[in-house]
């Protein structure tokens, strides 16, 4: 089977923009999760959320004007501007831009969302129940759909191979990677750009998983403490917007044409839970089964696992289920590898989380460091394994796994290992 | 130049993002403006929106110029 590797990253995280600034302030413990200031919050339950900062805040802000003119961004809704930036980090930083027919042709885009241009689709509703059919724009529908953001990273690069789109709620990240990976190994393409992008900070989004009671409602004043996974105080996950894109490529590919390999994509695994449409199965057994099978397509054991970066949202009952599901897989080697969850300083990206969370595993293998769980004072019984709490951990990992988890039991899991 | 026509010339250039000595009378939305089929449903619901006319859409697949345009609000709005 041909073997698949990483040779580019692009992100935009609400701890800004930029592979190495976001690295630098996760791995130094800062938090990106703020008070919502951008719309009217007094009457949500939930008024915290992980922002993309704006380029007026510093240089790790994002700049809209870098990534598409004002007249351009009429045609996208925020997630597709968010996935376009970090697409076009990742492929810059591949150096893969051909302009031969033939390798366009191999090159091909799998960027997901899990809800698309929600604020679009909101705003238009009202539109067109105030002022009626024929004040609806003609780009809503573009702006709107989740396979845009594939179509404009297309566009661009003129990359004209597989072109798709992931739509699985919080694991479209991981499946994006996972699924766009499998098209290289089986012969569909020489290179993929993959990852997820996510902008539903808005107030019907936030007024909606509040109904599901899913979101932290009692941090409101004390934004950067809301994200808690496996705290005794977690009350819920924290919104928050994004992307992050890889480039994908075959590895002999790579080699030859010189490129920068970052890690190899070793396993994949994926599962159903086949229980309830929000709520993971109490067993755990979804998550056991994606990280299982991950395992056994990477052929390794489970001692060879280091690190693990978990889903862990900072929900009262899913942090527990899966670090129930860990300890019952890896069995002792779990009280010997270190599990952290980087929602703790960025939120919970949902479509984008998966492949946000890719590239921190990779860049943990990279510089042999586990980024921290934050806010992480007071674990929980039973969370006796090492979790990295508050500070960044220097270990040796040899390979990283990563879990995405998402509404409706649909759950995947990653293994990265250093370059071959 | 018209009142009519120095506001639609406005709408061209704010609305595709071009150059205001590109916006000539027999300048084309799509061949000299660089507009493709949305652009010009948007520019069609600008005007309606800036003149308080309304554009029937068989009228609006004929306006394919500046002038077009101009004529077309001159004689129908007001």
């Amino acid at each position: 089977m041909r073997r698949v590797v990483v040779t580019g990253l692009g992100l935009v995280t609400p701890l800004g923009c930029g592979v190495g600034t976001v690295w630098e302030r996760l791995t130094q413990g800062v938090s990106g999760i703020r008070a919502i200031n951008r719309f009217d919050v007094s009457d949500l339950p939930s008024q915290v959320a992980g922002l993309v900062p704006s380029k007026d805040e510093g240089a790790h802000g994002f700049d809209p004007d870098s990534v598409a003119s004002a007249k351009d961004r009429r045609r996208m809704d925020d997630f597709i501007v968010y996935g376009l930036a970090a697409a076009i980090e990742a492929v810059t930083d591949s150096g893969w831009m051909p302009t031969d027919e033939e390798s366009q042709e191999r090159t091909g885009v799998m960027i997901g969302s899990g809800i698309g241009g929600l604020p679009s689709i909101a705003d238009t509703a009202v539109l067109l129940k105030e002022h009626g059919p024929r004040k609806v724009s003609p780009f809503f529908i573009p702006a709107s759909l989740i396979n845009l953001v594939s179509g404009h990273v297309s566009i661009r690069y003129g990359f004209k191979g597989p072109n798709h789109a992931v739509v699985t709620a919080c694991s479209t990240g991981a499946h994006a990677i996972g699924d766009a990976s499998r098209l290289i190994m089986f012969g569909d393409a020489d290179v993929m750009v993959a990852g997820g992008a996510e902008a539903a900070v808005c107030r019907i989004g936030m007024a909606g998983f509040a109904a599901a009671r899913a979101l932290s409602t009692h941090y409101n004043a004390t934004p950067t403490e809301a994200s808690r996974p496996w705290d005794k105080g977690r009350d819920g996950f924290v919104m928050g917007e994004g992307s992050g894109v890889l480039v994908l490529e075959e590895l002999e590919h790579a080699k030859k044409r010189g490129a920068k390999i970052y890690a190899e994509i070793v396993g994949y695994g994926l599962s159903g839970d086949a229980y309830h449409i929000t709520a993971p199965a109490e067993d755990g057994s979804g998550g056991f089964r994606a990280m299982r099978n991950a395992l056994r397509n990477a052929n390794l054991s489970l001692e060879q696992i280091d690190y693990v970066n978990a889903h862990g949202t900072s929900t009262p009952l899913g942090d527990e289920i899966e670090l129930g599901a860990v300890k019952r897989l890896f069995g002792d080697h779990a009280y010997k590898l270190t599990m952290s969850s980087t929602k703790s300083a960025i939120g919970h990206l949902l479509g984008a989380a998966g492949s946000v969370e890719a590239i921190f595993s990779i860049l943990a293998l990279r510089n042999q460091l586990v980024p921290p769980t934050l806010n992480l004072r007071d674990p929980s019984d039973n969370c006796d394994i090492d979790l990295a709490p508050l500070v960044a951990k220097e270990r040796p990992i040899r390979y990283a796994l990563s879990n995405s988890f998402g509404f409706g039991g649909t759950n995947a899991s990653l293994i990265f290992t250093a370059a071959p | 130049m018209s009142d009519v026509a120095e506001r639609v010339k406005k709408i061209v250039v704010e609305h595709l993002g071009v150059e205001e000595a590109k916006v000539t009378d027999t300048a084309s939305f799509i061949d000299d403006l660089g507009a493709d089929s949305l652009d010009t449903v948007e520019l069609v619901m600008a005007f309606e929106e800036e003149f308080g006319c309304e554009i029937p859409d068989d009228a609006a697949e004929k306006i394919l110029t500046v002038k077009d345009a101009i004529e077309f609000i001159e004689s129908h709005s007001g």
